[in-house]
């Protein structure tokens, strides 16, 4: 392994790969947002016969004009969706479908011809299909830096500009800033970014390089920022992972395992993000049940008191008074024996000191909040989303307000009240 | 001279006129009104005003001059609907859009800017809800958050479509205290609106509209049971049956 990474041309394979999947992973995620996924794919199918043509042209497998026809042709392929979503009836879907069938058709075609009468060392231009990033040079990765420090450059200085018109292009406009201007900018870009990873990846699985590590950052945050520096390091790591893969296995090609790497760290997010994770929401979920199924049930039983005036109930009023049934009430009775709220004597539940504080807590907290939904522009200063709609911790001063509107409604919980009156 | 004046805007999508021949001139300092059936042209024509769909015909001047010119005075509402609310962001985030074109282009939102958009959430009750990703709010608190980002913008006229569509009683009757405030501050506020039982309390100013411009002025002048009648025609009938009876003209 190490012998390789000594190894002056898997260096510059190495460089190549991970400032591609930087710049695609930092403009994929523009191109995420914008709904373009699909329209990336038609731009890399593209960029097929461009590539055709500018070999026939130049003839020979220089990386510069190549990826210039590239460009031209994904630039056109892209134009022509929209001309036609534009200016007659056809779906975005119908488009993108029709345009990329069409160009990467005329594609294959040049590339037979250029492999018919492919001469002497010239081996055609087949790698362009799947991708060779084994056969990146200094010169193309030399390339490759130029247009990553232009692209990384461009989207740091207008990230706002290519935020606002990513999240709302009219009102961006009313704003008077130059749309026009800065919407075929980012179009530019994003085609660049598809272009310069053809060679390494190919025009097949391109798509999924500008796309897999976008969606694989938007798992780890709701911030568009971090978003785009993540799906950019996501991007890079894996072509640093591909690349590192493939290089000790002879015959292993480079561009697939960096698809398979990002792909594996999307699924890898999708079960295991914080907050948005499945593993994590499916944690959340377990737990929200128990502690609502528990508040429920003191609640109920509260209110049955509060109504009745009768302290102790059967297992009928039990049922009657809140709504869960079956197994997960009888867990959560448990549960709530377990803590020493609810006792049990034969055929009667009833609470104990401690429970019916709690449920008078539960019930006052569960109060306050429907007062304060009734009032939400009122009590808009209020920081309920940080401490997790407690509003039992407010300071006092904040709570009086609530506590005037629970009297106004007679919602004060009251049987702890007439208890310690009782006293 | 008046905040907005067109003449004769004609607008059409693929041949069918959609607003036809209006021309108004809307007083400073007025909240006005903008009433009519669906799809009579009511958002049509406010994007025609604000060139975000091309006018077949027409021209519109703001404070005199092309709307061109005057962008950094007008700030826009648009319908709720218009964006995809799960965009990474937070409520804070939109809010500063709106300040986006002061600001200029590459230049970053610095403090101030931070501060004032926080103020401008404060204003439509929204600060508690600065940091909360915005697929999180609630319909109204979303519709709250695009008042919020107009307030930003520091405009002179206002143009604001439905603003109250998702909004509960209490943050209609907020936003409309908002909006008298704006007026008492000499800005003109347009406002599509679809409830005619509230164009009384609410307008001073109204507009019915109907592809043509029906009819145009002061409330207590214009909305009349006529005009109502050549705005909404057979269906006012239904629409007052559906109020169980209530006129909205009582
Ligand atoms: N982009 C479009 N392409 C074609 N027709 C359109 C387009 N937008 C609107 N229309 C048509 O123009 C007419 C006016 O639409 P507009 O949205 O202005 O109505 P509106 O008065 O705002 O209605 P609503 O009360 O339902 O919001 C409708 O008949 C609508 O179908
Ligand atoms: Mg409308």
């Amino acid at each position: 392994m190490l012998d390789l990474l000594a190894n002056p041309n898997t260096q510059w394979v190495l460089v190549g790969t991970m400032l591609l999947g930087i710049t695609s992973g930092v403009l994929g995620s523009f191109a995420l947002l914008r709904r373009q996924s699909l329209l990336g794919d038609a731009m890399s199918h593209a960029a097929l016969p461009g590539i055709c043509i500018a070999f026939i042209i130049v003839g020979s497998k220089e990386m510069l004009p190549l990826i210039i026809g590239a460009g031209i042709t994904a630039y056109i392929g892209t134009y022509l969706i929209q001309a036609f979503v534009k200016h007659s009836r056809i779906k975005t879907d119908t488009a993108i479908g029709l345009v990329l069938s069409v160009f990467f058709g005329i594609g294959i075609v040049l590339l037979t011809y250029i492999n018919r009468n492919a001469t002497g060392n010239q081996s055609g231009l087949n790698e362009f299909i799947f991708g060779q990033a084994a056969a990146m040079v200094r010169s193309d990765v030399n390339l490759f830096v130029i247009a990553a420090i232009a692209l990384l450059t461009i989207t740091f200085l207008l990230f706002k500009e290519f935020k606002i018109i990513t999240f709302d292009r009219e009102f961006a406009q009313g704003l008077g800033l130059p749309t026009v201007f800065i919407n075929g900018l980012l179009m530019t870009m994003i085609v660049a970014s598809v272009v310069i990873g053809l060679q390494a990846v190919g025009v097949v699985l391109m798509a999924a390089m500008l796309i897999a590590p976008a969606i694989t950052a938007k798992y780890w945050t709701d911030r568009l920022d971090v978003m785009v520096i993540l799906s950019g390091v996501v991007g890079g790591l894996s072509g640093l992972l591909g690349t590192l893969i493939s290089a000790p296995i002879s015959g292993m090609p480079t561009g697939p395992l960096i698809i398979v790497s990002s792909c594996s760290l999307f699924f890898l997010s999708l079960i295991f993000a914080p907050k948005k994770g499945l593993l994590t929401k499916a944690i959340r979920l377990m737990r929200l049940r128990k502690s609502t199924s528990q508040n429920q049930v003191m609640q109920g039983i509260y209110e049955f008191i509060e109504e009745t005036g009768r302290n102790t109930l059967t297992l009928d009023d039990l049922i009657s008074v809140q709504p869960l049934s079956g197994l997960r009430l009888q867990q959560t009775i448990k549960r709530l024996q377990k803590r020493n709220w609810l006792q049990r004597s034969t055929e009667t539940y009833q609470f104990t000191d401690k429970g019916i504080k709690e449920a008078h807590q539960i019930t006052l907290n569960q109060r306050m909040l429907q007062m304060y939904s009734m009032h939400e522009m009122q009590f808009a200063h209020l920081p309920m989303e940080k401490n997790n709609w407690d509003f039992l911790s407010l300071p006092n001063s904040e709570q009086q307000p609530l506590f005037e509107l629970l009297s106004k409604h007679e919602l004060f919980p009251s049987v702890l009240q007439e208890r310690t009156e009782d006293r | 001279m008046n905040p907005v004046s067109t003449n004769n805007i004609t607008v059409a999508y693929h041949r069918k006129p959609v607003i036809q021949n209006v021309s108004f001139e809307a007083p400073e300092g007025k909240l006005i009104g903008i009433v009519g059936p669906n799809g009579a042209g009511k958002s049509t024509l406010i994007k025609s005003i604000l060139g975000l769909v091309p006018k077949a015909s027409g021209n519109i001047s703001i404070y005199g001059k092309p709307y061109k010119k005057q962008r950094q005075i007008v700030g826009y509402v648009p319908q709720r609907g218009s964006v995809d609310w799960d965009f990474p962001t937070n409520a804070l985030d939109v809010v500063l859009m709106g300040k986006y074109g002061q600001i200029g282009l590459i230049r970053r939102p610095n403090k101030k800017d931070k501060q004032e958009a926080l103020e401008c959430l404060a204003q439509v009750g929204m600060e508690a809800f600065a940091n909360r990703q915005i697929s999180q709010l609630s319909g109204g608190q979303q519709q709250r958050v695009f008042l919020a980002r107009a307030l930003a913008q520091n405009a002179f006229v206002y143009f604001m479509d439905e603003p109250f569509v998702g909004v509960d009683a209490a943050t209609e009757k907020a936003i409309i205290q908002l909006l008298t405030d704006l007026k008492s501050k000499g800005k003109t506020v347009l406002v599509v609106h679809h409830d005619l039982q509230t164009v009384k309390d609410y307008f001073d100013w109204v507009m019915l509209l109907n592809i043509r411009k029906i009819a145009f002025g002061p409330t207590e002048e214009v909305f009349t049971q006529e005009h109502l009648q050549k705005t909404y025609g057979g269906r006012l009938a239904f629409l007052d049956q559906e109020s169980n009876g209530v006129n909205p003209l009582a």
